[in-house]
């Protein structure tokens, strides 16, 4: 790394990003010590270089929402990756996590469309006809089957490829590129691959949509830069925008399809209560998503300036890691006991979808496709359990999103 | 209790929707509106909650 972070003088016995879980769904135990003793505290880089760990929901929050904070980093995710990627300076059009206001909201804005509440309500029917005919097919199969390859991936896999227009028969292609650019141990140039493989495949759909048109959102989005002289919606705007969407689209909602749907299993008191009134799927997805929070190391944001952070004096161009699963389990974030799952209790204020105007645009679609998902799937199989002991599981703590890599269940 | 809705910051995430519905409204692009400048008391806690999550912080609510 040559940014600034390294020139400055710092201990070379410090401490990196707590990674080791005790309980799978828990936060490494480190971050409860840090917000009470260090909240703001300065850590290594596996790949080299030093930055800083916001641990407390305060000032995550305040991170996240302050522009002095800019998303505009030269490296990939440097707090985990081993070999972090130089991004290229200017970031591409459209690409909506490396962009800071006003740029980031003109690309923003476009898409912002598709995933309003009511859009996403009306949604719901197609939704549900999608995973049911998915919990047909578990149930004509007899388990034990993988429920993140035969309902997780499935169900969110084609709810995506039908709003962008992206046909599912090539989920391969892109469940692969998924796994290869969320590692945290890929190389930089498997990670630059697995980009230019992406874009290109989002790029040949973009150009088969300009010739033939579709009721879907990339060929909306091509549509509305066509009319506007003024519109950024290039043809590379939409690639990028296009690649985001489908890949954020899939990836996060199914690792917390199955992680959420395990937690409940290893929780038969809160699943009792949800099965006894489905009507708690709301708390309980909202509930779930705070718990597990599965942007499992936070959001990195760089200094725009030289700032002081409770104290700490942070510089130019240094990068901050704001902990959203710490966040949520402070007690600063105003709900009693945070550690413990609480499916019955008024939803948490949480960050599990980040906060700031980055916030995940698809949110409102995530919910709905978990409630839709974790009522449907436990109506269904009332006798649902893990196929294999919990510790013998393919946790994710390889992935920058966590999750289950595969989840054998039975019934 | 008195409302206002900065449109501009506004950053289309919904939560305003989901949590006070009687005050807050999405136009087609997104961008939220206020139904209501001035709700009934009763309506206090759930507006004071939407104006709390807003990721954007483009709600902002004067007690009268």
């Amino acid at each position: 790394m040559t940014d600034t972070a390294v020139n400055r003088a710092v201990p070379s016995d410090l401490p990196g990003l707590p990674r080791q879980r005790g309980c799978p769904f828990d936060p490494a135990p480190g971050y409860a010590r840090l917000r009470e003793q260090a909240p703001i505290s300065r850590i290594s880089f596996p790949g080299g270089g030093s930055g800083w760990l916001a641990t407390r929901y305060e000032d995550v929050r305040a991170i996240l929402a302050d522009p002095r904070f800019s998303s505009r980093l030269s490296t990939a995710a440097p707090h985990v990756r081993p070999a972090p990627t130089a991004l290229p300076e200017q970031p591409l059009p459209g690409a909506l996590l490396r962009l800071d206001e006003p740029e980031h909201a003109r690309y923003r804005r476009p898409v912002m469309r598709a995933f309003t509440v009511k859009r996403v309500q009306r949604l719901r029917p197609r939704i549900q006809q999608i995973v049911d005919e998915r919990l047909d097919a578990m149930e004509r199969a007899g388990g034990p089957v993988d429920l993140v390859a035969e309902l997780a991936l499935p169900v969110t896999s084609l709810v995506i490829c039908e709003l962008l227009g992206v046909d599912y028969d090539d989920r391969d292609t892109f469940h692969g590129l998924a796994g290869r650019l969320l590692a945290i141990e890929s190389s930089p140039e498997q990670a630059q691959q697995a980009r230019a493989e992406l874009a290109s495949f989002i790029a040949a759909l973009v150009a088969a949509k300009r010739e033939q048109p579709g009721d879907d959102l990339l060929s909306a989005l091509i549509a509305e830069g066509d009319a506007d002289p003024d519109s950024p919606l290039t043809d590379i705007a939409v690639t990028v925008l296009g690649s985001l969407l489908l890949i954020a689209g899939h990836e996060t909602t199914a690792n917390m399809i199955a992680l959420g749907t395990l937690t409940l299993l290893e929780s038969p008191d809160q699943l009792a209560a949800l099965r006894s009134d489905p009507a708690l799927a709301d708390r309980a997805v909202e509930e779930l998503l705070r718990h597990l929070t599965i942007i499992q190391f936070g959001l990195v944001r760089a200094a725009a300036e030289d700032l002081t952070l409770r104290g700490q004096s942070i510089k130019a161009g240094e990068y901050v890691v704001a902990s959203l699963p710490s966040a949520n389990r402070d007690p600063g974030l105003g709900i009693a006991d945070p550690d413990r799952l609480d499916i019955t209790r008024d939803p948490a204020a949480h960050v599990a979808f980040g906060y700031g105007p980055h916030q995940c645009l698809g949110q409102q679609l995530a919910r709905a496709e978990l409630q839709i998902t974790l009522t449907s799937l436990f109506a269904r199989f009332p006798h649902l359990r893990p196929a294999v002991p919990a510790d013998q599981l393919p946790f994710r703590d390889d992935m920058i999103v966590y999750g289950l890599h595969q989840l054998p269940v039975t019934w | 209790m008195r409302i206002t809705l900065d449109q501009d910051r506004c950053c289309g995430a919904g939560t305003c929707v989901m949590t006070a519905p009687e005050v807050f409204d999405q136009r087609d692009d997104g961008i939220a509106i206020l139904l209501d400048p001035n709700p009934p008391t009763q309506l206090a806690t759930s507006v004071r909650d939407a104006a709390a999550r807003c990721p954007a912080a483009a709600i902002r609510v004067e007690a009268r």
